[in-house]
């Protein structure tokens, strides 16, 4: 008697992702209460910087008072629905994703349509973009979220894009064309690419290279590209970040075609810590996508008293700037931690520069090169040694053994309580033999060709 | 623009509508009391405006709800991380008891059976998208609210079929009408899922008889499909007692949780018209089906509501001394102005449909009509928003299969306003339709057949279809 999508599995909600949530939830870490519970790593909230939020609100009450120079705006608020937005809140958004990108772009309000999260952006872009059966292309890894986000009310179809270690998971020619091959001969229309930068899990930003070679890949074969940039504040170190948008501007395209080809999803949920309020939004050039995505959008609009609240406090460009700064290094220093930690439990990390979480290498502690190995690792990682981090395979990843752990969603005390957590792990497990090969000869080869591979391409 | 999907490229989002076209001429032109005492003035809107003082004086008394704070502690952080897709327990609770007390204490609500979605808009699709396939069928009373093309067909593939209502009987649903609906949907090629109705009706501003909605749930047993109640405007009936919910007659009828058309009656609600608050986002779906809830709470990731506002509604919400007060109040309030709407209608010689709730009423415009004929009804409108300067909603626009009738809110202008749309039709009609014939025979004889249209309409009307409740029931 239900439909189809309420009866059947797409909302891929019962991979491991959620599943370790779960187990999360019936026994959750607490310093006093619950010392041996589990430790939440994988969720990657930002709790790094609320401190500064709160601050700035309780000097300026009139934001969540619902005033405008002392005088309520209730009775506007309650009643503004408009699904083209709160036109402050709007105006001080682009300022703010301006700003992200050190005002190498700028942005049009009017090109920009307000959803209720990133998620809700996401599935509405596709919505616009694919029709049921089409296809779009995705890096793995990949964010769990997208099977359900990207797929299930769109019926779309997601197809792979192979990257791997090899060459520090960047998105080659080869790659794209392979994906594209796969996709064809599956007879799926591809409609476009849709990749995270920022990355999530990788937690790595986009070079050039690779922008353009997404963007020669979407000229030859006219379709789409959706640059999902809800990491963007978040980058901590160099590189620094290139958006979609800068590339396209550096190669002079704004009159191509492909131009009104190019979307951008963003969202407060990561940069800002802000996932209650529900705030995310579409940029884009095209104007047909603009207007279908405003009349969409009435079905995931942002209440216009959190609309209000942060237009006044993204208003407030001193706060805004001192903010994005703090943060950063904040996510740093966290990051840092986190991958010192990891450094003396013998285990190492893809070298990153942004995002809330590490991508972590945890191949040599499997007892063999397979999935079932990682999942036996997770299970004994989540039930006997209380960390829930989350393991490549719910993140798409083609090889086995990698695992995201979430590093700004707990106190630096947690934080060493999971290190000390994983230095045990390590200690506890029995390496296999490698054919002809040492424990400890086996984890060096390891480390050379690590520091050999995971070197950025210098910033330009 | 074969580069977008279909959804983008197509019509079927319903915009085009004159429903949505009176809007925009009321943008280009909208009247204001001391900058544009000549625009449009809106009554194509179905907002209620009347009770925003008993809201704001309670956010003056009690600035925490506002601030972040619980019992003077900060909760910023536990806010702003909010997101679980269960929604806040204390909101829920507080919304549960809400829709309880609205219905008299009559029904009590499950708070692990509601979900919540960014307004009625989001619930109604969602529902849809967890009962029905594309290609499907859902059947719907006409006339219906214009939106409802949009929300219910656009995105999910799905279909609606016009359960045909009509003036001989206060547009009441029969039996009848019911069987001929699902007839037409199975000559359609159309497999039917469920039926959706709106209780307090919009546009008619009318609550569903016991009996409809007894034929309701014999004919959804009947067939083996669904019932979505829409009771969005279930807090503005008048009076508690005319508002009967279906999940009363389901329980009047001793369906539990053994029948199986328990399982298959899903209600949706929104605080967006009995509290006046459509830009805080707030609906809900209350369903007895366990994977329904499950479903569509999965859904409600693309449209929750925001932490910020169900922390501020949840304290509202459980002052039960401000619900109580606010319920009766804004009853008093909304009978009060549909009366003045009414009355001035009646002085342009205008009848509407007796209307014991909404924010709007259903009115008998059609012995204004050049012929009986939807294009009839168009000049007219057109006429209305440009001359008279009103914006109204056009009964096609809703669907209705007889010319003449247009939806004209009552709740969304103050008083003033009120009266002066009321004088500006007055003027309208004496100027149209009772110029003293000077030359013309025709013209005569054309006024006296409309206006011994009109009486035998009042007498008619008089004596037919009292809606008020019979008391004792």
């Amino acid at each position: 008697m239900l439909s189809k999508k309420a009866s059947c599995d797409s909302h891929g909600q019962d991979s491991s992702y959620f599943l370790g949530w779960q187990e999360y939830e019936k026994n959750p870490y607490d310093q006093v209460q619950n010392p041996n519970g589990i430790i939440q790593m994988g969720l990657a909230e930002n709790q790094l910087s609320f401190d500064l939020i709160e601050s700035w609100l309780a000097s300026n009450p009139d934001a969540l008072e619902l005033k405008r120079n002392g005088e309520s705006v209730f009775k506007e608020l309650a009643l503004f629905q408009d699904y083209n937005g709160f036109p402050a809140f709007k105006n001080e958004m682009v300022d703010f994703m301006a700003s992200m990108r050190g005002n190498k772009v700028k942005f049009d309000p009017n090109k920009l349509v307000l959803t209720a999260g990133s998620t809700s952006a996401n599935e509405t872009l596709m919505f616009c973009l694919a029709d049921r059966g089409d296809a779009f292309l995705l890096p793995i890894p990949y964010y769990p979220g997208f099977d359900r986000d990207l797929k299930w009310r769109t019926e779309a179809e997601i197809v792979p894009i192979k990257c791997t270690s090899a060459n520090g998971y960047k998105i080659t020619e080869t790659a794209l064309e392979e994906a594209y091959q796969q996709a064809q001969k599956f007879n799926l229309k591809v409609k476009g690419v849709l990749v995270t930068n920022p990355s999530n899990p990788l937690g790595t930003t986009m070079t050039r290279l690779e922008l353009n070679h997404l963007i020669d890949f979407a000229i030859e074969k006219e379709i789409h590209i959706i640059s999902d940039e809800i990491y963007s504040g978040t980058v901590f170190n160099s590189p620094s970040f290139v958006s979609i948008a800068e590339a396209l501007t550096e190669r002079n395209l704004e009159d191509a075609e492909v131009w009104n080809r190019c979307h951008i999803v963003y969202s407060l949920s990561k940069d800002l810590g802000l996932p209650g309020f529900r705030v995310g939004m579409i940029y884009s050039n095209n104007q047909a996508v603009v207007s279908a995505a405003t009349k969409m959008s009435s079905f995931g609009l942002v209440s216009a008293q959190t609309q209000y609240t942060l237009s006044q406090m993204l208003k407030d460009k001193k706060f805004t700037a001192n903010y994005m700064e703090e943060n950063q290094k904040r996510l740093e220093r966290r990051k840092e931690m986190l991958v010192c930690g990891l450094k003396g439990a013998g285990i190492r990390c893809l070298e990153s520069n942004a995002g809330l979480f590490c991508w972590v290498d945890m191949r040599h502690l499997l007892q063999s090169n397979t999935f079932e190995a990682e999942k036996k690792l997770w299970k004994k990682v989540v039930c006997e040694f209380g960390l829930n981090i989350s393991p490549g395979s719910s993140c798409h990843c083609s090889e086995p053994g990698w695992f995201r752990m979430c590093f700004a969603n707990m106190s630096e005390e947690t934080l060493m309580v999971a290190m000390q957590r994983i230095k045990a792990l390590v200690e506890s497990t029995i390496v296999p033999q490698q054919t002809g090969l040492s424990k400890s000869r086996w984890l060096k080869n390891k480390w050379v060709f690590q520091l050999a591979s995971y070197e950025q391409e210098p910033d330009r | 623009m074969h580069m977008l999907s279909r959804n983008a490229t197509f019509n079927s989002h319903g915009q085009d509508s004159s429903y949505f076209l009176g809007w925009q001429e009321y943008e280009k032109n909208p009247y204001h009391e001391v900058h544009n005492t000549n625009g449009i003035i809106q009554m194509g809107l179905a907002e209620n405006q009347l009770c925003f003082d008993l809201l704001e004086s309670w956010l003056a008394k009690n600035p925490d709800a506002a601030a972040f704070k619980k019992n003077g502690e900060s909760i910023f952080a536990e806010l702003a991380l909010f997101q679980d897709y269960h929604g806040l327990p204390a909101f829920k609770k507080a919304l549960v008891d809400f829709m309880a007390e609205i219905r008299g204490n009559k029904v009590t609500f499950d708070p692990n059976h509601l979900v919540l979605t960014a307004g009625a808009t989001s619930a109604n699709e969602t529902l849809i998208f967890c009962l029905a396939d594309p290609g499907e069928a859902v059947l719907i009373p006409t006339p219906y609210y214009p939106g409802f093309d949009r929300d219910l067909k656009w995105r999910t593939g799905v279909e609606i079929v016009p359960i045909h209502c009509t003036s001989s009987n206060g547009f009441q649903i029969t039996e009848p009408a019911l069987q001929e609906a699902y007839q037409e949907a199975e000559k359609r090629n159309l497999r039917v899922k469920g039926v959706l109705v709106t209780n307090p009706s919009n546009p008619l501003g009318t609550t569903m008889t016991r009996n409809e909605l007894n034929l309701l749930l014999s004919f959804v047993e009947d067939k083996g499909i669904h019932l979505i109640s829409d009771e969005i405007y279930s807090g503005t009936a008048f009076s508690s007692a005319s508002f009967i919910s279906v999940m009363e007659v389901l329980k009047d009828r001793k369906c539990d949780e053994n029948s199986e058309v328990w399982q298959r009656v899903h209600v949706v609600y929104s605080l967006s018209k009995d509290l006046g608050l459509p830009g805080f986002r707030v609906g809900a779906i209350y369903s007895n089906d366990d994977m329904v809830v499950a479903a569509a709470t999965k859904m409600s990731s693309f449209g929750l509501v925001s932490s910020q506002t169900q922390h501020l509604l949840s304290a509202m919400l459980s002052d039960k001394k401000l619900t109580k007060n606010y319920i009766a109040e804004n009853q008093k309030r909304l009978k009060q102005r549909q009366k003045k709407l009414v009355s001035g209608l009646q002085k342009a010689g205008i009848s509407c449909l007796k209307g014991n709730a909404g924010l709007f009423c259903w009115v008998d415009m059609s012995h204004l009509l050049r012929s009986n004929t939807f294009e009839a009804e168009m000049e007219l409108w057109k006429k209305i928003v440009y001359e008279v300067r009103l914006n109204i909603s056009p009964g096609s626009s809703c669907h209705c299969t007889e010319p003449g009738w247009f939806r004209v809110c009552f709740a969304n202008l103050s008083e003033e306003t009120l009266d002066l749309a009321m004088q500006r039709l007055k003027a309208f009609v004496g100027e149209y339709y009772n110029v003293p014939d000077v030359t013309g025979r025709s013209q005569s004889s054309q006024l006296s057949h409309s206006r011994r249209r009109s009486l035998t309409k009042w007498v008619f009307r008089l004596s037919f279809d009292d809606r008020s409740p019979i008391p004792g029931r």
